[in-house]
């Protein structure tokens, strides 16, 4: 076949590769070799999963960005796409750029199906030249995936040693696995080597661009720093997408959590019964001293509503992730959205409002769950950290995390024994230091520490009430409590020039497709600032932004706006300022689509 | 107001315990039950068992969920943490607690509503994990902060203050404990407090989770002809099967026990129960047959009542978790944090 004529179309470092696949053959790990391989070759990569609500047998994609630039978003585009599933065949076909590939598995002869003039086929009998050489179904099922593996080397020029190193590594302990791996390998290269003109104009060059960072997803990093913070807890009830963090914790404590005369455990996993059990765990080690957390997603959040409200109003510290996914109700377990936002911010009955923080990447998961356990024992309350899907389950491409040795964890104001010793009286919910924050005793420390939690009506010193003033006095604390926590959330991630009016403001996983945005709108004359808050409540840098410009475009994953109605509920913000950008399909935001979206407004306003 | 700090009255000639504790220092706030509330005599006997076991005040935990027997935490052992979680969800609470500090005695009070209905789920979770706590539920078959709606406990036929007539099954919390692998499981009535303090020294010495149903009449709403959880119906159909003496490590076993129907269960911190059967053919060692009888016995009228099953080989939360010795929540940091090498080394699994 000749791929002759498409030399005008070299992407060298810069496409997308799309794998479209039936989930359960073990493609992840295919998929997951050839990123890696990309990566390990100093170039820029992220790879986002799209995977069905199901075990076996349902379409599944896998996308790699390669990006010279370090664009980490999706792109909205396809260039090279690897068709491994004849169900999707059309829509497959029919998402490829004019001028790009479709490799698909030529045993079966498919061309009268693929009718696209302006994409090159790419037939590579895949499943014959596996059958051929292994004997196992299991082995034919899952060598089918890294034989493409081995064709895709050839054709967009990914160094074959690279790949050999990796496969050493990643079976190790399975040298009849290196083999196999190698061996079709070998036949997917040999084959595409012999039929098709490699390299084709879409290709690696080796690059040196990868070298301070690592390729890790959100809920392994997250759980890292559940480790780092001294967490020793973890309660939760399985959940799509936040299940993998606790599998990572448990990974993490088996290694690094164990005393090393008698072995035993550092720490202590519950798998609770469910949302309620989980929180109501997390709430009870934290009122007793222990640092805990629970992973959860939207449906969890919602069963965790009265905890939280007791956990606000009797100042318990807790840490909760949330990994949003698509709502509302069981909605998309498997696609992402940024739609807990506003349940988040109010959970539970009455007046209560919660401490949020927004990472906006895996590595932001990390220092974020450092920083939540910090605050919910200063601020004594439940902290949220709203990652999603996006980040929680894909891999990324983010620098590499660094630890300061002498960091020693805020573990709030803890009255200590010798403190309770001189003390004649102990009122629990007095603010003596003018911040909002009470003293808090842990339990069995000293006589003089005790008092009595209670989500009903208290008083300062700790005793049931119903008197208004009373009751109203630790209400109104509370507020100042809340108020002083804007200090104290990490600030907002800014990037602005002095004299533009015109402004972004995000918020977590959007922040990878508005940087490359920005740059694509920059270069046709359109220079905006940015903001992406980090933390609620918003403090006074939210609230400069907001006053000094005059347009601003809310970009966030949802359909109602979250992200803007908080900022209209909690800031001075002017209402005919903000115009929202809003992508909530469930697959993650591109920059493709900002850009469309910012570009349109502001063409509509001009000719307005 | 349903708070009243309760003034200390004590005189020097109160007998002391072995740390030099009268049993005033055992008690709480001024209780805002009803007069006669069954619940303020298990607080009683709560405050007798503390004091009597040497507990020193501030080592006790007390929890409870909501309703009337979740306010009583608050009428005993004032110089003792305590938390009143919401409805139905303390026993996630006590695991939580338990899990950051194994080493202070857990006491768990709650209600017929609170872990027979709304938290059915979270009760028989704790149980099933076996953490090691006191798990007192006041059994009144009743709602009595909303007034009078008949509970999960009350008995099929029974009927209500205004007459009417409950036509469901109850859930007893003795047989589903029984069914579901309950390591300490006892029956008490609040208006025999004899049998009730040993029981719940018992189990509050127990390694694991101690189950104890005290039928605990509401003056109130449910003491009337008619009720099957009234003090006359109660009193007329307990049926002692299995006696507990509670023996603390300090005395000798042998000079108490004499009679031939005694059986010695030695308690982890060298205590002993000693098993008394008052009913010639209850074996409170084996858990069919404790069923078989109690069930039995329910199905006549009768209410069971004693140290119903005890397995004091069961290992409970953290032995089942093998976590280390002493309290999560007191382990130094370093301890819990790798530290920058370790990061850094984690990080190359990452490349």
């Amino acid at each position: 076949m000749c791929l002759a004529g498409e030399c005008m179309n070299a992407h060298a470092n810069d496409f997308v590769i799309k794998i479209a696949n039936v989930n359960g053959t073990g493609s992840a790990s295919a998929n997951g070799l050839l990123m890696k391989a990309i990566f390990r070759m100093g170039i820029p990569v992220v790879g986002k999963n799209f995977f069905p609500s199901n075990i076996q047998g349902l379409p599944t994609w896998y996308e790699i960005r390669v990006s010279r630039d370090g664009y980490l978003a999706r792109s909205g585009e396809v260039d090279v796409l690897v068709a491994m599933n004849a169900q999707t065949y059309a829509r497959d076909l029919a998402e490829i750029r004019s001028g790009g590939y479709f490799l698909y598995d030529s045993t079966w002869p498919r061309e009268a199906e693929l009718a696209r003039r302006d994409v090159t086929l790419i037939g590579i009998p895949l499943a014959k030249l596996v059958n051929e050489a292994f004997n196992s179904p299991r082995a034919r099922i899952l060598m089918k995936n890294i034989c493409y593996v081995g064709a895709l080397a050839a054709l967009l020029a990914l160094e074959p040693d690279v790949l050999k190193t990796l496969l050493t590594e990643i079976y190790a302990d399975k040298p009849k696995l290196i083999a196999d791996n190698l061996r079709a390998i070998e036949l997917g290269y040999q084959y595409a080597t012999r039929h098709f003109s490699c390299p084709l104009p879409v290709r690696l060059e080796r690059m040196n661009a990868t070298a301070d960072f690592i390729l890790a997803d959100g809920n392994t990093l997250a759980a890292l720093g559940c480790v780092y913070a001294g967490a020793t807890l973890g309660a939760w009830y399985p959940i799509t997408p936040s299940t993998s963090l606790m599998d990572a914790f448990k990974d993490f404590c088996e290694r690094y959590r164990k005393d090393p005369v008698s072995g035993q455990r550092r720490y202590c996993i519950v798998q609770a019964e469910d949302e309620l059990a989980a929180i109501g765990m997390v709430l009870g080690a934290g009122w007793n001293g222990a640092r805990a957390f629970t992973p959860t997603s939207g449906p969890g959040l919602s069963l965790m509503n009265e905890f939280l409200g007791f956990g606000y109003y009797a100042e318990i510290p807790a840490v909760i992730f949330d990994v949003q996914r698509a709502g509302p109700s069981t909605g998309m377990p498997t696609r992402t959205q940024q739609a807990d936002l506003l349940l988040a911010a109010y959970a539970s009955h009455g007046d209560t409002r919660h401490v949020l923080l927004f990472p906006a990447n895996p590595a932001e998961c990390f220092s974020m769950a450092v920083t939540a356990f910090d605050l919910a024992e200063r601020l004594q309350t439940p902290v949220m950290v709203l990652s999603d899907l996006d980040i929680g389950m894909n891999d990324w491409m983010v620098p590499k995390l660094s630890w300061d040795d002498h960091r020693m964890p805020d573990r709030g104001k803890v009255c200590t024994p010798d403190e309770l010793r001189d003390l004649t009286l102990f009122h629990r919910y007095t603010d003596r230091d003018g911040d909002g924050i009470p003293q808090r005793t842990l339990p069995g420390v000293h006589p003089s520490g005790a008092y009595f939690t209670r989500g009903s009506g208290h008083s300062a010193r700790g005793t049931y009430t119903e008197d208004a003033d009373e009751y109203q006095e630790v209400l109104d604390r509370l507020g100042r409590k809340h108020d002083y926590a804007k200090t104290l959330v990490p600030a907002p991630a800014v990037r602005r020039k002095e004299g533009l009016t015109s402004g972004v403001i995000s918020i977590g996983s959007c922040d990878a497709a508005v940087l490359e945005a920005l740059d694509r709108l920059a270069g046709e004359g359109i220079e905006l600032n940015y903001l992406r808050v980090r933390g609620f409540p918003f403090g006074s840098e939210v609230e400069k932004f907001l006053e000094q410009h005059t347009q601003i475009f809310v970009v966030e994953q949802n359909r109602d706006a979250q992200l803007k109605s908080l900022l209209l509920l909690e800031t001075g913000a002017v209402r005919d300022r903000l115009t929202s950008i809003l992508h909530y399909g469930g697959m993650p935001i591109d920059s493709r689509f900002i850009v469309s979206e910012i570009r349109a407004v502001l063409k509509a306003g001009k000719a307005a | 107001m349903s708070f009243m700090k309760k003034p200390k009255v004590s005189h020097s000639g109160l007998p002391r315990n072995e740390l030099g504790l009268s049993i005033r220092d055992y008690e709480g706030s001024m209780s805002t039950l009803c007069a006669g509330c069954g619940h303020d005599s298990v607080t009683a006997a709560l405050i007798q068992a503390i004091w009597e076991l040497n507990i020193q005040p501030h080592r006790i935990v007390k929890m409870s969920g909501i309703g009337c027997s979740s306010k009583t935490p608050a009428y005993f052992v004032e110089a003792a943490h305590g938390i009143n979680a919401v409805h139905g969800r303390m026993p996630s609470i006590a695991t939580g607690a338990n899990a950051a500090n194994r080493s202070l005695h857990y006491i768990g009070i709650s209600g017929d509503g609170d872990s027979l209905s709304i938290g059915l789920g979270q009760f028989v979770h704790a149980l099933r994990r076996n953490i090691n706590m006191l798990y007192l539920i006041e059994n009144n078959g009743v709602y009595g902060l909303t007034k009078g709606q008949f509970s999960a406990s009350a008995d099929q036929g029974s009927t209500a203050k205004k007459g009417e007539v409950n036509r469901q099954p109850p859930i007893d919390p003795v047989t589903l404990a029984l069914a579901l692998g309950g390591s300490f499981i006892a029956r008490g009535f609040s208006g025999d407090k004899d049998q009730l303090v040993p029981l719940i020294k018992a189990g509050l010495m127990h390694n694991g989770f101690a189950l104890l149903d005290v039928l605990s009449p509401c003056v109130t709403f449910n003491d009337h002809e008619g009720s099957t959880k009234s003090y006359a119906h109660t009193r007329h159909f307990d049926l002692p099967a299995a006696q507990a003496d509670f023996i603390p490590r300090k005395i000798p076993i042998q000079a108490v026990t004499a009679g031939g129907e005694a059986i010695p269960v030695a308690l982890h911190d060298g205590s002993t129960v000693i098993l008394k059967k008052v009913a010639k053919d209850y074996n409170p060692m084996n858990r069919e047959e404790a069923y078989q009888y109690i069930q039995k016995h329910r199905d006549g009228g009768e209410i069971v009542t004693g140290l119903l099953y005890i397995n004091e080989d069961q290992a409970e939360f953290h032995a089942l978790n093998d976590t280390v010795s002493g309290a999560l929540r007191d382990l130094p940091y370093p301890e819990l944090c790798p530290g920058a090498a370790v990061l850094e080394e984690i990080q190359q699994l990452y490349r």
